[in-house]
């Protein structure tokens, strides 16, 4: 069996990010990066799958030259190969334009299972596995909890609102979005990274992306609450006063 | 014209239809309600109170139970004949499941989990959060329509939408559902095991996220829930990570809770995470970081290490934390 998992490269999650000049994106340029974790849960359950199951995992990612790294990664917790997609273009790019970039590339390929994570952290659309499944022709689920794998079917369970959940059954080729807490992320060993540079990284060069569908207008700061109350002072002050509010003012208790 | 998608299941209205009808009816141009599914005229009958030009119904078999195929299917057949110029959504697990496919069978892109819209020069303006909801952005589609957006689950709210005193009309839409294209084949949902905690009961939240850095310091909150008479919750990752059953996770995937007192401790205020909280009657949000998206929603803050902070509000509660 094929698995391709599809993975983001993002702005670490600590990094203090600010708006840049144009008001459209942010200076991310000195940045640090690493995988979306939502698609390190989708990458471990394809690693999970390849332990019970005859499979190649491959790992895939749209981006610029530094989003190598995050392949790196996923060779060296234990990919078999991967594929860069690759255009400095990317950078910035919607949904509509990466889901083409990685359906051209992978489409020969013939994939039998494409995992990714639910959503990036960054744009945060939560759709891009869905319109490379529309793209590919694949049948789909999404928020998966867990996956079972027999003959050309596989059995899913999605996870619904307010605690429910529901198994379904599809035919492969499919794709799937990983929910987080499907699993536990496993870390690339220093003998998984020695392995890791032996294995094959083919690189796509794209020089001609989809035209995007979506348009930021402008990107900054949410307007700060105005009801916050800003609790000052050393830590015992600060506890002390605000042990005093709320008993007083918001008479919490 | 505007589209709503309702969502039903088993014949009963998901009460969050009603926030996006009351989206649509404040941006420019009239306003039609579609429901699809299985004998749903009675959950059409309830939207027909709704102040807008129509109500139309999909009623197929084939579309009961939901299948993202189906309602794909279903639903791109009503795009074409209605030639909505924007189609709106709740931003429900269902939504997210089928919306992104239909969305790129028109060749268009959702425009996802928005908190805003605004008509302007003849184009609606979508706002929505980006970075983990430290950033917010103004978005446009681009293209002809129709255009696709899903709206953010309590930002909008279902008693604003202006009603009529006379249904308006109902009116059926034939399609034809070709079922060998349906591809899924789901089994009847169920609930976990019952859970041993109920967080909407409780007054009074100790909420943990990323911040605590390690499942040993959870010693120290639950301490601060005892002094505080509180139970304990966590943002997701710490389920995940295992640290805390999924019954004590608030957010969009787990409980949502309104006590009267709900204090944060390094969590950064996700989206997902708000949304299970943000009713809450006081909120207190503890963060190193002054920039957290938590502070948004709170109503009092202390910037500051919680490791440090901490102890001291067990201490100025009366309790002594005991050394290890």
């Amino acid at each position: 069996m094929k698995i391709a998992v599809c993975v983001k490269q993002v702005a670490t999650r600590d990094w203090p990010l600010r708006v840049d000049d144009q008001e459209k994106w942010v200076r991310d340029s000195d940045a640090s990066f690493e995988m979306n974790e939502p698609d390190a849960y989708a990458l471990e359950e394809a690693l999970r799958l390849k332990e019970k199951h005859d499979c190649e995992v491959v790992v895939c990612s749209a981006g610029p030259t530094r989003v190598s790294q995050v392949i790196r990664e996923g060779l060296a917790r234990g990919a078999d190969r991967g594929i860069h997609v690759e255009s400095d273009d990317l950078k910035t790019a919607d949904t509509f334009v990466v889901a083409n970039a990685l359906a051209d590339s992978i489409r020969t390929e013939r994939f039998d299972l494409v995992l990714t994570g639910l959503q990036s952290e960054d744009q945060g659309f939560g759709q891009t596995g869905v319109v490379l499944a529309e793209l590919l022709g694949m049948t789909h689920a999404t928020i998966i909890m867990e996956v079972q794998v027999s003959g050309g079917q596989v059995r899913v369970k999605r996870e619904l609102e307010n605690g429910w959940f529901q198994w379904v059954s599809l035919p492969t080729p499919a794709l799937l979005t990983i929910q987080s807490g499907i699993n536990q992320l496993r870390y690339a060993t220093l003998k998984g990274i020695m392995a890791s540079k032996k294995k094959e990284l083919r690189k796509i060069s794209m020089t001609t992306l989809a035209q995007s569908r979506h348009r930021i207008l402008n990107l900054y700061v949410p307007e700060k609450g105005k009801k916050l109350k800003l609790v000052k002072g050393t830590p015992p002050e600060a506890a002390k006063e605000l042990i005093r509010v709320l008993r007083e003012e918001a008479r919490v208790f | 014209m505007n589209l709503v998608l309702a969502e039903q299941h088993d014949g009963i209205l998901n009460r969050v239809s009603w926030e996006v009808i009351s989206v649509a009816q404040q941006i420019d141009g009239p306003v039609k309600v579609l429901v699809a599914g299985q004998d749903v005229g009675s959950v059409a009958e309830e939207l027909a109170q709704a102040d807008v030009d129509e109500v139309i119904i999909i009623d197929d078999a084939d579309l009961e139970p939901y299948t993202s195929d189906g309602h794909v299917q279903a639903l791109a057949q009503a795009i074409t004949s209605e030639k909505p110029e924007v189609v709106l959504f709740s931003h429900t697990y269902q939504a997210r499941d089928f919306a992104p496919k239909l969305a790129a069978r028109f060749d268009r892109a959702l425009i996802a989990d928005c908190i805003g819209a605004k008509s302007s020069n003849g184009t609606t303006v979508f706002v929505r959060p980006m970075f983990q909801g430290k950033f917010v952005a103004d978005v446009v589609s681009e293209g002809s329509s129709p255009h696709f957006a899903s709206f953010q689950i309590g930002v909008y709210r279902a008693d604003e939408v202006k009603r009529v005193t006379t249904n308006v009309p109902i009116r059926t839409l034939n399609i034809k559902i070709d079922s060998t294209v349906i591809r899924q084949r789901p089994e009847p949902p169920f609930k976990e095991a019952k859970q041993a905690v109920d967080l909407t009961q409780a007054e009074r939240i100790i909420a943990v996220g990323r911040g605590i850095k390690g499942e040993e310091h959870l010693a120290l909150a639950q301490k601060l829930a005892k002094a505080f008479n509180a139970e304990l919750a966590a943002s997701r990752p710490i389920c995940d990570a295992g640290w805390l059953p999924m019954d004590r996770q608030v957010g969009s995937s787990g409980q949502t809770v309104a006590p009267k007192l709900y204090l944060a401790l390094g969590i950064s205020g996700a989206i997902q995470h708000l949304i299970g909280m943000k009713g809450s009657h006081t909120i207190v949000a503890i963060n190193k970081d002054a920039d957290a998206p938590i502070f948004e929603v709170a109503d009092y803050g202390i910037v500051g290490d919680l490791f440090e902070v901490v102890p001291e509000l067990i201490s100025a509660l009366g309790n002594k934390v005991e050394t290890r």
